[in-house]
């Protein structure tokens, strides 16, 4: 399989990689670089558990190349608690149980990440929006709707007092 | 005395095992990477019901990458052995219950979509995808029995030469005679002919396994996404691989959910195991998500008619139950007690009819197995009762809360003896409907009816009352039911030289929060520092034995093991430091993580005592051994039944059909709650699973070719985050009896009530517009199909009932 040089920068440094062509963005997070916070849940595009942030927005890592994120910014669920402090997202969802097995918890908290970045207000029908593809079969989601909104809130008032 | 009251019982405690999920340190089997790894896919079948008239793999193995590929010859050489049964139903109609061979790789023929043929080991996972694809597999192609009702008619394309008509089972219990008796006195006979839709549990962590052989050491380990690891290794000693089972550890890491279809043996476990063996590599296998359909056990899939014989008042008299239960192809492990033990004694569930007759007729088809799931076989008892039980009173015009007043078992009856086989320690059903009723809304329903009607949508108010039987034990009376295990669990705990705990537990967690909450009661009964307990779990080389996690006995029966392991410890500690202070044991108290001589301020603490156990310079070592650990094996003195009602607020758009769903609460008996947090979780939980069954999810498949239609999540609707409301969870507390923590089990309550409730809601919603069955999943065609043939029938007709 022919191998491409990608560049880009994962959770905030400069990674350069070689990748085979053709292989997922997901392939290369878990069986290259060992970061098993990106879940694989369904490889076709319909769960979310793979859900990362690139450039911004909330993508599935299984449907993205990783050739193709050549250039870009790509963070994962590592990437949050990289000052040795956690995300308000994960202190969140910690407090109001909105894990219960954790195997649509990162793909929920960065799809939820990627929400507060755009929006720091967000309805609970924008917070339900943006977790629409990510399948939970645990908590029936509304502790996960409560906690983005918490998170949101904190966020909003840490921002206000920075 | 049956309440456990301290600082951390019955507190939300924040879990214990949040912190490695939110930060994507949970450690998955797919996480799990061995040095020198090889990957591994499953040849299945893609016909579901063919003769094998030939698997050709010389092509195949020539490809790059590929180490081995295993197919039926391989397991017949090697002596490998058919995948178990577990439960082998007794006494049955015109024969014993039929025990076809369930073979780890087919040989032969096929009988399902999915039908593992082989097994290809490579370097690579897509090393082994190509050569899968050069395997070469001649078939010829025979008649699938898919359709469960018609697949016990004479003609019916025949799948076991030892299961005739397709019959696995004829089986009933209650009292035929009684029950006749009771519809030639009846006032009204209700009958209802009803579906419980096929369903498959999907956890977002689909089924995956690692097999390792260690030659230095001639031992086998099978990390595998399952729920009860020690089960799993015996029969992989006993049934499957015949290894010594001193040679064999099995792990169950983190798991993403199990749901019940993650108990059982399957084909993939052994495979990878005998494959690590033979090419003295790791072996790992991850079902794909399309696969996880095809090769998982699937749920429900029964077909029942049941009917009511009432007096005049609206009190069952006669509960007459007649079903058919798809047990798919072959028997899974625990498959022939669903729809038999755990779906036909829970009758009559919480009502006081004493004339109950069930019985169900098991029938094999061209499908994938089916098995316990969230529930198992209690939901489909519920929405049996609960479907009759609001016909009857919409026949009869007896409101339905009213209906169920009159015939629930009064508060004063217990403990009360079931007609068939339980006797209920505990329970307060009038006041719980009492309570549900407010909870419901009920008195201001006709008013949020109108209102719904004024913007053009039809509201409707549903409920379901269910009783369940959890913490299944003892094991003697599931012996004879025809339950081929023992199901106590066993609970060790270890203090450690420097007064820090660890427990030992045969249950498993998989998003239950055992870590939490078997913590929560050791620091409350030792007063140790709750940071400072660990709760070990999944792995059979660290605990001794164990039996696992389902049928919501967890917290009833490994927390109890646990809890009496506990008092054993103290009752030790007690007799050490009677000998530190100079005193009779039975004078000392432990209170607080300190024992006192009663009465006095002697006292020692929990460390200095433990430290004396570990140290025993000045110790009675004539009466006592050194050390702090104790083990208790706890075989439940019977079931536990916890019961409530869960109710559920919808509204339907008639022109399109569609079901909005704008109510979900619960009202709960479950005895104790050691976290009240973790108790609303697994409601919440079960309550989204049962309205993804009501609404949502179906295995759907052709009935021509057997086909499975729905084999991805873009077929197979799981519930989203815009599907489910918020819910309101309430409880009454009546403890438990039958285990010393007083508690009964919450983990399937949502899945077993749910659907009931969500379908009385539609058919109260429709009733106005003459709409008076309709089957799971209720679709918006479905409703919209309904509401038109509803509309073209005269009125006298639609508008019965």
């Amino acid at each position: 399989m022919t191998k491409v040089p990608v560049q880009f920068t994962l959770n905030g440094r400069e990674q350069n990689e070689f990748v085979d062509s053709g292989s997922t963005l997901l392939a290369a997070l878990r069986d290259k670089l060992g970061l098993y916070g990106t879940k694989a849940g369904c490889h076709q595009g319909t769960c979310g558990a793979c859900t990362v942030i690139i450039d911004g927005s909330p993508q599935l890592s299984c449907l993205t190349l990783a050739e193709r994120c050549a250039g870009k910014s790509v963070t994962t669920l590592e990437g949050l608690t990289g000052n040795g402090a956690l995300h308000p997202l994960q202190q969140a969802f910690m407090e109001g149980f909105a894990a219960q097995c954790g195997f649509c918890t990162p793909g929920m908290i960065l799809a939820a990440k990627s929400l507060l970045d755009r929006n720091p207000s967000p309805s609970r029908d924008d917070v339900i929006d943006a977790i629409s593809g990510n399948i939970c079969r645990c908590t029936g989601y509304d502790p996960i709707i409560n906690a983005i909104l918490t998170a949101a809130e904190q966020l909003r008032g840490a921002r206000k007092s920075a | 005395m049956n309440k456990p009251e301290g600082a951390l019982i019955g507190q939300r405690i924040r879990r214990k095992e949040d912190l490695r999920f939110i930060t994507g340190e949970g450690r998955y089997v797919d996480d799990i990477r061995l040095p020198y790894m090889a990957h591994a896919t499953v040849l299945r079948s893609p016909h579901a019901h063919a003769r094998i008239k030939s698997v050709r793999t010389k092509r195949a193995a020539r490809m790059p990458g590929v180490l081995a590929i295993y197919t039926s010859a391989d397991m017949q050489e090697a002596g490998v052995g058919n995948l178990p049964v577990g439960w082998i139903v007794p006494h049955t109609n015109g024969g014993p219950m039929a025990r076809p061979p369930h073979p780890v790789l087919a040989s032969g023929r096929v009988r399902h979509v999915g039908d593992p043929i082989a097994f290809i080991v490579a370097e690579t996972r897509a090393d082994a995808l190509a050569a899968m694809n050069r395997i070469d597999v001649d078939y010829e192609m025979l008649k699938p029995t898919v359709d469960l009702e018609t697949s016990i008619e004479t003609g019916a394309s025949q799948i076991w030469d030892e299961a005739p008509n397709n019959l696995c089972y004829d089986w009933d219990v209650g009292d035929k005679a009684a029950v006749d008796k009771a519809f030639a006195a009846a006032h009204h006979v209700t009958t209802v002919k009803l579906i419980n839709n096929r369903v498959h549990a999907s956890p977002m962590e689909t089924r995956g396994v690692i097999g390792h052989y260690d030659p230095s050491s001639d031992r086998y380990t099978l990390y595998t996404s399952n729920q009860n690891p020690h089960v799993i290794r015996v029969l992989l000693a006993i049934s499957t691989l015949k290894i010594s089972e001193e040679k064999i550890r099995v792990v169950a890491p983190d798991v993403g959910g199990g749901f019940g279809m993650k108990i059982y043996h399957y084909a993939e476990e052994v495979l990878a195991v005998f494959a690590a063996h033979k090419l003295r590599r790791p072996v790992k296998w991850v079902a794909e998500r399309s696969e996880a359909f095809v090769c998982d056990t699937h749920a429900r899939d029964h077909v029942t008619t049941v009917s009511l014989a009432l007096d005049a008042e609206g009190v069952v008299k006669g509960l007459k139950v007649d079903t058919i239960a798809n047990m798919g192809a072959y028997l899974s492990t625990f498959a022939p007690a669903i729809p038999s033990f755990f779906y036909a004694y829970p009758m009559p569930g919480p009502y006081k009819v004493r004339a109950v007759h069930v019985r169900t007729r098991a029938a094999f088809t061209n499908t994938m197995p089916v098995d316990a799931y969230r529930g198992a076989g209690r939901p489909e008892c519920t929405y049996v009762l609960e479907r009759a039980m609001d016909a009857a009173a919409r026949e009869m015009g007896i409101d339905r809360i009213e209906m169920r007043r009159r015939n629930l078992i009064p508060a004063e009856a217990f403990p009360y003896k079931t007609p068939l086989l339980w006797t209920y320690d505990v329970g307060e059903f009038h006041k719980l409907l009492d309570k549900a009723y407010e909870v419901g809304g009920f008195a201001t329903l006709a008013e949020r009816k109108k209102k719904a009607r004024a913007r053009g949508r039809y509201l409707g108010l549903g409920f379901a009352f269910y009783m369940e039987a959890c913490g299944m034990g003892p094991s003697k009376l599931l012996g004879r039911e025809g339950c081929l295990g023992g199901q106590y669990e066993v609970g060790q705990v270890r203090v450690n030289p420097t007064g820090t705990v660890t427990v030992l537990t045969g249950s498993h967690t998989h998003g239950q929060g055992h870590e939490t909450v078997y913590a929560q009661i050791v620091a409350d009964t030792l007063g140790v520092d709750f940071s400072q307990v660990e709760i070990v779990h999944g792995d059979t080389d660290r605990v001794a034995y164990g039996i696992g996690t389902y049928g919501s006995r967890s917290l009833a029966v490994g927390g109890s093991a646990m809890k009496m392991s506990l008092d054993k410890v103290i009752e030790k500690g007690s007799k050490i430091a009677a000998h530190l202070l100079e005193a009779d044991a039975r004078d000392i108290e432990f209170k607080r993580g300190r024992f006192t001589v009663a009465g006095t301020d002697r006292t020692k603490s929990f460390k200095e005592v433990v430290a004396a156990a570990y140290n025993p310079v000045d110790y009675p070592l004539d009466k006592l051994e050194p050390g702090l650990e104790e083990t208790t094996w706890f075989d439940p003195p019977d079931f536990t039944f916890p019961y409530g009602c869960h109710l559920c607020e919808i509204e339907v758009d008639p022109e399109t059909g569609r079901i909005e769903v704008k109510a979900l609460a619960a009202v709960d008996d479950f005895g104790n709650q050691v976290n009240p947090m973790i108790v609303e979780g697994q409601i919440h939980g079960g309550l989204a699973q049962g309205t993804g069954q009501a609404l949502l999810e179906h295995c759907v498949f052709d009935r021509e070719t057997g086909q499975l239609l729905s084999g991805s999540f873009m077929d197979y609707a799981m519930p989203r985050a815009d599907d489910l409301p918020a819910m309101r969870i309430e409880s009454v507390v009546t403890p438990c009896r039958n285990n010393p923590l007083g508690v009964k089990g919450c983990g399937e309550a949502g899945a077993i009530a749910g659907p009931a409730a969500l379908v009385s809601a539609v058919l109260d919603a429709l009733a106005p517009l003459g709409v008076a069955a309709i089957d799971m999943p209720v679709t918006p065609e479905k409703v919209w199909r309904a509401i038109q043939s509803a509309q073209s029938i005269p009125l006298p007709l639609a508008g019965r009932g």
